[in-house]
């Protein structure tokens, strides 16, 4: 009997060594079910081929992105050695500690030379302007727009839209004219739609979109070093923009109240809708003769000035973080060494990441690699992101609550709603002693 | 009474022959299950109740203060809550009344010699034996505006089932009521044949009108297993999620146990989604509560 017992334990022993020395050859990255991460798949199978380590990106359909991060994380579970974790929760993560400080690895390879500024303000630093990094930018994203080249061509389109209008028919510069363009292609009767913009209020669809009309009509959130949002959120400019995207909504597409970024690439696909909101990073899919059969008449633009010549977008994108509970940090930072050289940077580019590399947005080669890559460039240089305060979740969730009935259902004014968003989170702000 | 139930061990038995009572054996197979119960169910609903009544946090380091009563006043005075305990009484309302109306219907259809009765039953107990999740997802499809085959059907042109924020919640509600109507039906069923077939004779010696045999004699006989299953599928109606999640997003369906869901696992407010889970429970409790005692009194009689 103790023979047995022994030889058992034995094997057990022999078992756990030889798992452990496997580990240390094999890194996991979580991240969301969609392209760019298949790219990342792409991109970490070269790396190794050059060191043999295996890293494996692991993914989770978007509507559980988040939640499945921090049960991971609060468990304080080693499961995933980093994580390409969304720029507003570097806030949470960093303040409980489930982020590796990054700091030193930032100025080591001087990192916000390296990086476009923006990618490294959102998605790398917290608090704001103080200097400490979280994570490496790694997919630069933000919201741009799509259109049909094809309809905005057509002559007899051309005519009609400049009789009526009294301006020449092309991707709009302003919001006046994107909401006069998609008035013109609202034909319920012919299952044509003037637009299709995010309403999805289950994480941060309807607030992105939003926030592309707030940062382009001069407004803001709030102000992130104080936490004042009295008279910011709820400013005349923010409550215009607010108007605009509830009228837009008008000339979507019927049922479109719990729309993102697949049901936005369907309205070009399906031949729903002329415009279509969505970040660059699923553009690719877009200039796809196999994904969408009207690739060759697909157009896109920045999104486009408010009234008084702002123009901002909203920033999506990510940076990848280290976890503080990984058994194999070191081998993550020698993986992270890897992944911000140059050369590796270009090649993420080429697969169809959207490289965050100062270096590689500004290169020629880059920015006519794509019909969106100059676009998304210019972008790139003018966006502004959410709250990154832990309690982002609940201002994020606040937000929802007051702008869904307003835009979708018409329910009160958005002065009303916005009002009573400035009074939901200055009592959020107060509740956890950010302001008196 | 106890020692009348228990059968004492085979002396031949294998487990007698080691040296086992059967006071042994019967600790045997409970004890784990008990064991089983207190960690997975009791301690954490214990742990819970103790977490109500902090600031505590799951997603930071910091230390949980505790709060006294202060979740539950916050959760009681916003208007949003109740509004979610609104929406979700009005979801009980409307689908266990249509589950019992078509399910006890069905039953009284199928409860007569009709051809084919035993195939014809197990397929129309399909849908119950389907994913909460699957079930949503396709009545998604089914009722698209674009291209879904409800519109197609009913000649309902763009009608918008989902975005609408009037029509939303009976939307899900429908769903619920095609999947759990077969619930009821079954229930039901068994209830129906088992009223004795001679007092159907006596009343029709009596020449009572059909309506009359159906207040008198049906109902009041199967009134006590119709009872169980309103109380199941109340009691599952008021904890429902998964197709209210699926199939909308409009803040006209969000039933309380998707607030309690957004609030644990987006939000991280574990302190305070523990204690409206707990008002959850006194609620899910008193409402099965106030259902046993009639339903004793429908014994009774």
């Amino acid at each position: 009997m103790r023979k047995k017992l022994i030889g058992i334990a034995g094997g057990f022993a022999l078992a756990l060594s030889s798992s452990t020395s496997v580990l240390a050859q094999e890194l996991t990255i979580f991240w969301a079910e969609w392209d760019p991460a298949n790219y990342l798949q792409e991109l970490v199978n070269e790396y190794e081929a050059e060191t043999g380590v295996q890293v494996t990106v692991e993914t989770t359909p978007w509507s559980d992105f988040q939640t499945k991060t921090f049960t991971e994380l609060n468990a304080k579970g080693s499961a995933y050695d980093m994580v390409v974790g969304d720029s507003q929760w570097i806030g949470a993560a960093s303040e409980a500690g489930h982020y590796v400080d990054m700091t030193e690895f930032f100025q080591k390879h001087n990192l916000t030379e390296v990086m476009a500024p923006a990618t490294v303000k959102y998605y790398a630093e917290y608090p704001s302007d103080s200097g400490k990094y979280w994570s490496i930018p790694a997919e630069g994203d933000a919201v741009g727009w799509s259109y049909r080249k094809d309809w905005f061509e057509d002559p007899k389109e051309m005519e009609a839209f400049k009789a009526k209008y009294g301006y020449d028919l092309a991707p709009p510069a302003t919001w006046a004219q994107m909401r006069d363009i998609a008035e013109f292609f609202h034909r319920p009767d012919e299952k044509r739609y003037g637009i299709a913009i995010y309403t999805d209020n289950s994480y941060d669809g309807l607030v992105m979109g939003v926030e592309n009309a707030i940062f382009s009509y001069g407004g803001e959130l709030g102000d992130y070093a104080t936490y004042k949002v009295d008279g910011i959120i709820n400013s005349e400019q923010n409550i215009k923009a607010v108007e605009m995207y509830r009228e837009l909504y008008g000339f979507t597409p019927p049922g479109w109240a719990k729309t993102f970024f697949v049901e936005n690439n369907q309205a070009i696909t399906e031949n729903l809708a002329a415009m279509s909101m969505n970040y660059f990073a699923f553009f690719p899919a877009l200039v796809n003769e196999a994904s969408n059969p009207n690739a060759a008449g697909t157009g896109f633009f920045a999104n486009p000035a408010g009234p008084d010549g702002h123009q901002f977008a909203a920033l999506g994108g990510q940076g990848i973080s280290v976890i503080s509970y990984s058994e194999n940090k070191e081998e993550s930072m020698k993986f992270l060494e890897w992944f911000i050289k140059d050369d590796v940077q270009k090649r993420w580019a080429e697969l169809g990441g959207y490289t965050a590399s100062a270096k590689v947005l500004e290169s020629e080669e880059f920015q006519n690699a794509t019909p969106y890559n100059k676009a998304f460039y210019e972008t790139m240089f003018k966006v502004k992101d959410f709250w990154a305060t832990p309690e982002y979740a609940e201002l994020l969730i606040q937000m929802n609550q007051r702008l869904y009935p307003y835009i979708t259902g018409g329910e009160g004014t958005a002065k009303d709603a916005l009002d009573a968003l400035a009074g939901d989170w200055n009592a959020t702000f107060k509740k956890y002693n950010r302001v008196q | 009474m106890a020692t009348a139930v228990l059968t004492t061990l085979d002396p031949r038995s294998r487990a007698a022959s080691r040296g086992m009572s059967d006071i042994a054996i019967r600790n045997l197979f409970i004890i784990p299950t008990i064991v089983f119960l207190i960690v997975f169910n009791i301690f954490p609903l214990l742990y819970s109740l103790g977490y109500s009544f902090t600031d505590f946090r799951a997603s930071s380091s910091a230390p949980a203060n505790f709060v006294g009563l202060q979740n539950y006043r916050d959760l009681l005075a916003d208007p949003f809550i109740w509004n979610n305990f609104t929406i979700t009484a009005k979801y009980v309302i409307v689908s266990v009344v249509g589950q019992v109306v078509v399910g006890f219907g069905v039953a009284l259809l199928l409860n007569r010699d009709i051809p084919f009765k035993g195939l014809l039953t197990t397929l129309l107990l399909l849908p119950m034996m389907l994913s909460m999740a699957v079930v949503g997802l396709f009545w998604k499809l089914l009722y698209d505006p674009s291209f879904g085959i409800i519109n197609y059907a009913f000649g309902l042109g763009t009608f918008e089932w989902l975005s609408n924020p009037d029509m939303a919640l009976y939307a899900v509600a429908l769903t619920d009521i095609w999947m759990w109507s077969p619930f009821v039906m079954l229930l039901s069923l068994a209830g129906l044949s088992a009223v004795p077939k001679h007092l159907y004779e006596a009343a029709a010696i009596d020449r009572a009108g059909s309506l009359y045999t159906f207040f008198r004699i049906t109902l009041p006989l199967v009134a006590p297993i119709l009872m169980i299953a309103i109380i199941f599928r109340t009691m599952e109606a008021f904890k429902t999620f998964d197709l209210a999640y699926i199939l909308t997003s409009q803040p006209t369906t969000e039933v309380i146990s998707i607030r309690l869901y957004k609030m644990a696992f987006q939000e991280w407010q574990t302190g305070m989604s523990c204690a409206l889970a707990y008002i959850v429970l006194i609620m899910v409790l008193a409402i099965t509560n106030i259902y046993v005692k009639y339903l004793n009194k429908v014994k009774e009689r």
